[in-house]
């Protein structure tokens, strides 16, 4: 238990730096895009919410990991789709395409 | 049946999909690569997903599966809304993915008490407490944006006491709660001070302090989501949820440079209310003023124009007719670039898609800091629809409200066009200096009107060859 922690712990500040130093790369032109896709990433929450509602404990956790599974999964369809979306309008002028 | 190490199998697939998801942002960092950061996310998402479902602690698939359903029933019109409506969209989806977390939090609490171990009642609070304010936050913040609540800020004496109060005594209980996990009666009580603090939170916000308030929210969202990976012990969780934890802050910096605030204002809120003792003294002094003809003019023998897009393009959707505009000069042989401050519109990076939207070539879109020193060179600076961040007060005035915030220097342009409404001061309530110098022409009109008289003019002046 106290050796989770402390992964947890590392993992979260590894995590956190990785994401900083990547992010940082970012071109702010797709500062829009950027924030739609760690959002549908961020909807990965949906794996917690699909095993509360699938183990099926109580009443009350079954109720709440539905309702938690319909938000996460509507970011991440909603979430994926409109980033791409985007992404394919940004066009440069000529000259090489990706 | 021959035994199946399906545990190790849901494990590799967590870790593909996070190497998939670093990757996935790794590869938003230039255009040309950034649809193949998409489809790394959705790789990622699906198998974990997928790896998730085979967990045989699952039971009963029913209710996960209607639920699967209906998400995505409500998640392809969220994807496909339009482009203006990104931002409220983008504050909607915070709200959800906040909604997610606070309830599952929610369950664990319920499922795990009275015997909550003391580290463990410390993260699910934070996840609640963030979870719970981020969604009543974004829920306003989205109503906001599509002006189904207030626009204007709401503002009482005594406001920042209040939501430092409540939010100290949500710690308080959160506190409380890590020692004596069996008063479980007080949970509720952690739930309801953050919504309502959400909410007090967005009330003093005005339009322009949007790009900071969703960057926060965003920070906020992808915080809770790690608290919540701790709570469940999954490192996958935790990773996405530092990942969209940094862009959220990443971006919070950002803005809030970019309108000159400090951070600690932007954190506890203390948006707006700077600016309402903005006294700009009303000056009466005359402005030149142009018509459409005489502005075609003045664009057609030019040989650089550098075109300032704000929030009012966006509400007068004038992003196709800027369009046709740019496409005529630059048959002429004119060099148009775009400057794009980074608060202009209502969330970072607003500009860059609609623009790119109406199909203007993304390397024609410049941000503040790359075509600042081009406007000495620019004959023709043409401002659509922004107001404050061209205010050269904000160099010069030390008694500015916005002094000292950066911005673009269309001032040195050789002649500056605005387009605008009226003479009303902007957001912030500040006359802006720039439209009473010699070489300012006020275009007055609505952008699209008036961008498409232009259009018009140049193409049917007699010029064409």
């Amino acid at each position: 238990m106290k050796m989770d922690l402390i992964t947890s712990l590392y993992v979260f500040m590894l995590a956190a730096i990785v994401g900083l130093e990547v992010i940082r790369r970012v071109s702010p032109l797709l500062h829009t895009p950027l924030m739609s896709l760690t959002n549908a990433l961020d909807a990965i929450a949906v794996v917690g919410a699909i095993l509360l509602a699938g183990e099926h404990k109580s009443t009350l956790s079954t109720v709440l990991g539905t309702i938690a599974i319909v938000a996460a999964t509507s970011n991440v369809v909603g979430g994926f789709f409109i980033t791409d979306r985007m992404l394919k309008m940004f066009k440069a002028s000529r000259g090489p395409k990706p | 049946m021959t035994p199946f190490p399906t545990d190790s199998i849901i494990e590799l697939t967590y870790l593909i999909a996070t190497v998939l998801f670093v990757m996935s942002l790794k590869w938003m960092s230039s255009p040309t690569t950034a649809r193949h950061g998409v489809w790394a996310g959705e790789l990622g998402m699906l198998l974990a997903i997928v790896g998730t479902l085979l967990n045989r602690d699952i039971r009963d698939y029913k209710w996960v599966v209607i639920a699967l359903v209906l998400g995505t029933i409500i998640g392809v019109p969220l994807g496909k809304v339009q482009m203006t409506a990104v931002p409220q969209r983008t504050a909607l989806s915070h709200a959800f993915g906040a909604c997610c977390v606070t309830l599952v939090g929610t369950a664990e609490f319920y499922l795990r008490a009275p015997a909550v171990p003391k580290f463990m009642m410390s993260v699910l609070s934070m996840e609640v407490i963030l979870g719970s304010l981020t969604f009543t936050g974004s829920l306003m913040a989205a109503g906001k944006l599509q002006e189904i609540l207030p626009q204007r800020p709401i503002i009482f004496k005594g406001q920042n006491i209040v939501n430092l109060g409540m939010l100290l005594v949500a710690i308080g209980v959160a506190g409380y709660l890590v020692f004596h996990p069996d008063h479980t009666y007080l949970f509720p009580v952690l739930l309801a001070i953050p919504l309502l603090f959400g909410v007090m939170m967005i009330i003093p916000i005005g339009g322009a302090d949007m790009p900071t308030v969703i960057s926060l929210l965003n920070a906020y969202a992808g915080l809770s989501a790690a608290a919540m990976g701790f709570v469940l012990d999954s490192k996958l969780l935790i990773v996405a949820g530092a990942l969209d934890g940094a862009s959220g802050l990443i971006l919070s910096v950002n803005m809030s440079k970019a309108m000159n605030r400090s951070f600690s204002n932007v954190l506890f809120g203390g948006f707006g209310q700077e600016q309402t003792g903005a006294k700009g003294a009303k000056e009466t002094r005359p402005v030149r003023s142009a018509s459409p003809e005489e502005a075609a003019e003045i664009l057609a023998v030019a040989s650089k124009v550098v075109i300032v897009p704000g929030y009012g393009m966006a509400v007068a959707q004038a992003q196709h007719k800027v369009r046709e505009l740019y496409d005529n000069l630059t048959k002429r042989g004119i060099d148009v670039k775009f400057a794009i401050h980074p608060v202009a519109g209502r969330m970072p990076g607003h500009m860059n898609v609609l623009l790119a939207e109406a199909d203007i070539p993304y390397d024609k879109l410049l941000d503040m800091e790359e075509i600042n020193g081009e406007f000495p060179q620019t004959d023709v600076a043409l401002i659509i629809g922004a107001n404050d961040v061209t205010n050269p007060a904000a160099r010069t005035d030390s008694s500015s409200p916005i002094f000292g915030m950066p911005i673009l220097d269309v001032d040195k342009a050789h002649t500056v066009m605005v387009i605008k409404r009226s003479m009303a001061a902007g957001f912030a309530g500040i006359d802006n200096p720039l439209y009473y110098l010699d070489k300012t022409l006020m275009l007055f009109g609505d952008a699209k009107g008036f961008v498409g008289s232009i259009v018009r003019e140049l193409s049917g002046g007699g010029n064409h060859g």
